[in-house]
């Protein structure tokens, strides 16, 4: 039993960490989420060069890291710094290519790793809220190939990125899991629109719409219809590090409320001797220690082979840290006062992240009945066989 | 980043539960699981069989008769027996004043107590709360005035103690008393061992609102004990007290035992009916079960992160009272579900549930329900005792966060 990162995990954090502060302070920061682009491309190029992509992937897969600990270890450091580049999406569709691309897809996984393409997430719709078998998106087969049609919605970078995931439904009804595919879209794809706009916890996203969009076999990413496993064990490496960015957001917003209550003045002593406060701050902390716990818990079981225990403890930290982000937000607003509900206030945007970080993935609602469902599911004989035939994110 | 025990631990472990197996009584575990209180001689029984193994005393070192274990042991040890649902044991002797006799006592001290611990001669109990010195325990006023007769030194004690844990099992107390009336509050305290058959002391029972008779108030009326069974310094006790709220308290968030309730709980709600269907489909009875699941989880691997650092040779500090918080929510959490997971059928009272078999309770609720609702009631005190939840987080603002 050991709680340390290894030395070399320790130090990418560390040079992570660092460059944050020193490149990416709150002005920064502020100054690229205003912008047009909504990112800023030379900072995602440094904190790639540092190595932070490569840990997100296996050897094999030309990382040098890929483990749930990886991932957790670079996003907390990400959380911290309230990072809007598009690491997640990176993170999704590269999974996804590791686990069931091609040679020729796995090239395009090359230049993800090097930080020379962007990647997006085009799998969400306006009528599955975050139900992942949800897909409306239809693909037929042209030829040798596909035309995809559909809608998706809200899907992180889509403008900024130089290569889409879409999941298009090929069989099955509505909310299978069976069916559903999945398509590498190069950005600039005929047929593939967008409507862009700024989202409330920083970055852009933007609704894609596909209409006719005539793609090749080699856009296929996998095999037909059984693009749900590939899904979820993506989703899987999203959650862990949704869930780690979280805690280190926790942290910053913690660490910041903390500093408000040994120095704001009222009454004339600071607001950090008075026991409503006090009791309140020792709860966020235990409640924070708890989330931290669910991380290391659902890094651990990322690469579980039993699905049911797996998916299960992965539910458990996106719920725990959808529970307590939400609360650390509130709370931490609520103890600043009047002050917490300013812009120019680095915590209120920490606040926001927290409380937005529950709306990407799944929510606490969802994961709650989602973590009942497979426990059901874990008791009777398996309704649903979902084999994922994944092998390749297995190293230790 | 390694979640997993060594393989010398997991070995230990399938020690502990084959010893569980073969030597732990089935009607012992039975009536643990019913959440029944056993009498003392099931619990000096079972303590009997632990010390032949050599692991009654899990927190002291060797050289004293105790496991040496180091703090992963001990979880090992504690969950194994909490899931095998084996009797508590009296925490009052074999933690609490075994580790202040190892840490403050003299040699001759150790030599003449500790091994009565073991073998059972002593039972202890703990005078520390009193009507007037609950959370504020350093307010008491019990008080202990030296002086010297024929037969040598001495104190004389008054004043009285309460919510005394099975003080009506035990034949020893050991007292926090005032020695100094003029010092600062915490300074003038000494830490005593006394005989409760002394002339002068007597034991009432307090029945609490679970109907059971589990706390009581001792009462001491110029109680005359020798000096030798002064504890550490005279004024110094608070030392001793205070060293018992900050070590060895590793195992306060009781996972093994809430692990055990929530796999009984899990039971329970896969047979009980709610409308003929099974109460674990209910949608928010279900969600209230994951909710305390993921809790607990969570929790686990809190306490092992803890456990990690002192293995490492660090110092629990204030992560215990967080802990305590959380533990004792989860196990009055569990404990409501159990009590709610019931029904209607939570509301027959069973009188004297210690002297029953729990099969021939009451015809109409299932032996796994019996005393749902009394144990509920009676986890309410969880919150309350070791120092309140309150208290822990004054502890946790002064000492982690540095309010």
């Amino acid at each position: 039993m050991n709680f340390e990162h290894t030395e070399d995990r320790r130090m990418l954090a560390d040079s992570i960490g660092r460059f944050l502060r020193e490149q990416y302070p709150f002005e920064t920061r502020d100054k690229i989420v205003k912008s047009h682009q909504g990112w800023s491309r030379g900072h995602w190029t440094q904190i790639a060069e540092l190595g932070s992509v490569g840990a997100l992937f296996g050897e094999a897969d030309g990382g040098y890291g890929g483990t749930g600990f990886d991932i957790a270890a670079v996003f907390e450091q990400l959380g911290r710094g309230l990072v809007v580049e598009p690491f997640l999406g990176t993170l999704l569709v590269g999974r996804a290519i590791a686990a069931a691309g091609s040679d020729a897809q796995r090239l395009k996984l090359a230049e993800i790793i090097a930080g020379n393409c962007v990647a997006a997430f085009a799998h969400g719709e306006t009528d599955a809220g975050y139900e992942l078998a949800h897909v409306a998106t239809r693909a037929e087969r042209k030829g040798d190939g596909w035309v995809i049609d559909g809608t998706k919605a809200v899907v992180a970078h889509a403008e900024a990125a130089g290569l889409l995931l879409v999941s298009a439904r090929t069989s099955c009804d509505l909310a299978d899991e069976a069916g559903i595919s999945l398509f590498l879209v190069p950005a600039g794809t005929p047929g593939v629109s967008m409507r862009g706009y700024p989202v409330i916890d920083g970055g852009r996203a933007a609704d894609v719409t596909l209409e006719g969009v005539v793609l090749g076999a080699d856009a296929l990413l996998g095999k037909t219809g059984e693009g749900f496993g590939v899904l979820e064990r993506a989703v899987g490496a999203g959650i862990v590090a949704l869930a780690a960015e979280a805690v280190g957001a926790m942290d910053a917003a913690k660490d910041a409320t903390l500093e408000y209550l040994r120095t704001r003045k009222q009454f004339g002593v600071p607001i950090g001797s008075f026991q409503a406060l006090q009791h309140r701050m020792a709860d966020l902390l235990l409640e924070v220690e708890q989330a931290r716990s669910a991380v290391i818990n659902a890094a651990a079981a990322l690469d579980e082979p039993d699905r049911v225990q797996r998916e299960r403890t992965l539910s458990a930290a996106k719920f725990t840290v959808g529970r307590v982000g939400t609360l650390v937000a509130e709370e931490s607003i609520q103890m600043h006062g009047g002050i917490g509900m300013t812009w120019e206030l680095p915590l209120s945007h920490y606040a926001k992240r927290l409380v937005m970080i529950d709306h990407w993935l799944g929510d606490e609602d969802h994961h709650l009945q989602r973590y009942v469902a497979l426990g059901r599911s874990g008791r009777e004989p398996a309704l649903h066989t979902t084999n994922s035939g994944l092998g390749s994110t297995e190293e230790a | 980043m390694d979640l997993n025990f060594t393989p010398e631990d997991e070995a230990f472990r399938a020690e502990v539960r084959a010893f569980l197996e073969s030597r732990l009584p089935a009607r012992f575990a039975e009536r643990v699981r019913a959440g029944q209180q056993l009498p003392k001689a099931d619990i000096v029984q079972w303590q009997h069989i632990l010390n032949e193994r050599g692991w009654l005393a899990s927190l002291w070192p060797t050289q004293y008769g105790g496991t040496g274990w180091n703090p992963i042991r001990k979880f090992i040890f504690d969950n194994e027996c909490a899931l095998a649902h084996a009797p508590l044991v009296n925490a009052f002797g074999l933690s609490m004043l075994g580790s202040v006799l190892i840490k403050f006592g003299t040699e001759a001290q150790k030599r003449h107590w500790l091994p009565r611990i073991l073998d059972g001669s002593d039972w202890w109990c703990q005078g520390y709360s009193e009507p007037g010195a609950g959370s504020d325990l350093a307010s008491l006023k019990t008080s202990a005035v030296r002086g010297t007769d024929a037969e040598g030194e001495h104190y004389i004690v008054n004043g009285q103690k309460t919510w005394t844990t099975l003080a009506h099992y035990a034949n020893m107390i050991f007292c926090l008393v005032r020695t100094d009336r003029e010092a600062k509050k915490q300074q003038g305290i000494s830490f005593l061992l006394i005989d409760l058959k002394s002339p002068g002391v007597t034991v009432r029972p307090i029945i609490t609102l679970d109907g059971e008779h589990d706390v009581n108030e001792v009462f001491f009326d110029n109680v005359r004990v020798p000096a030798e069974n002064l504890v550490g310094e005279e004024n110094r006790g608070w030392d001793c007290a205070k060293y018992l709220l900050t070590h060895e308290r590793t195992g306060i968030a009781g996972v093994g035992h809430s692990l055990a309730a929530l796999g009984r709980l899990k039971e329970v709600a896969a047979k009980l009916r709610k409308n003929g269907r099974p109460l674990a489909d209910d949608t928010s009875f279900a969600a209230r079960l994951a909710r305390v699941e993921i809790d607990l989880e969570n929790m686990k691997t809190t306490n092992l992160r803890v456990i990690a650092t002192v293995a490492a040779g660090g110092a629990p500090g204030a992560e215990s009272s967080m802990l305590k918080i959380r533990g004792t929510q989860i196990q009055q959490e569990i404990a409501s579900l159990d009590r709610r997971a019931m029904g209607p059928l939570a509301l027959p009272a069973i009188g004297e549930a210690c002297e029953k078999e729990v099969d021939e309770l009451a015809p109409v609720v299932p032996a796994d329900g019996a005393f749902a609702a009394a144990r509920y009631f009676k986890l309410r005190a969880t919150s309350i005792y070791g120092g309140s939840n309150e208290i822990q987080r004054n502890i946790i603002s002064k000492t982690i966060l540095g309010l």
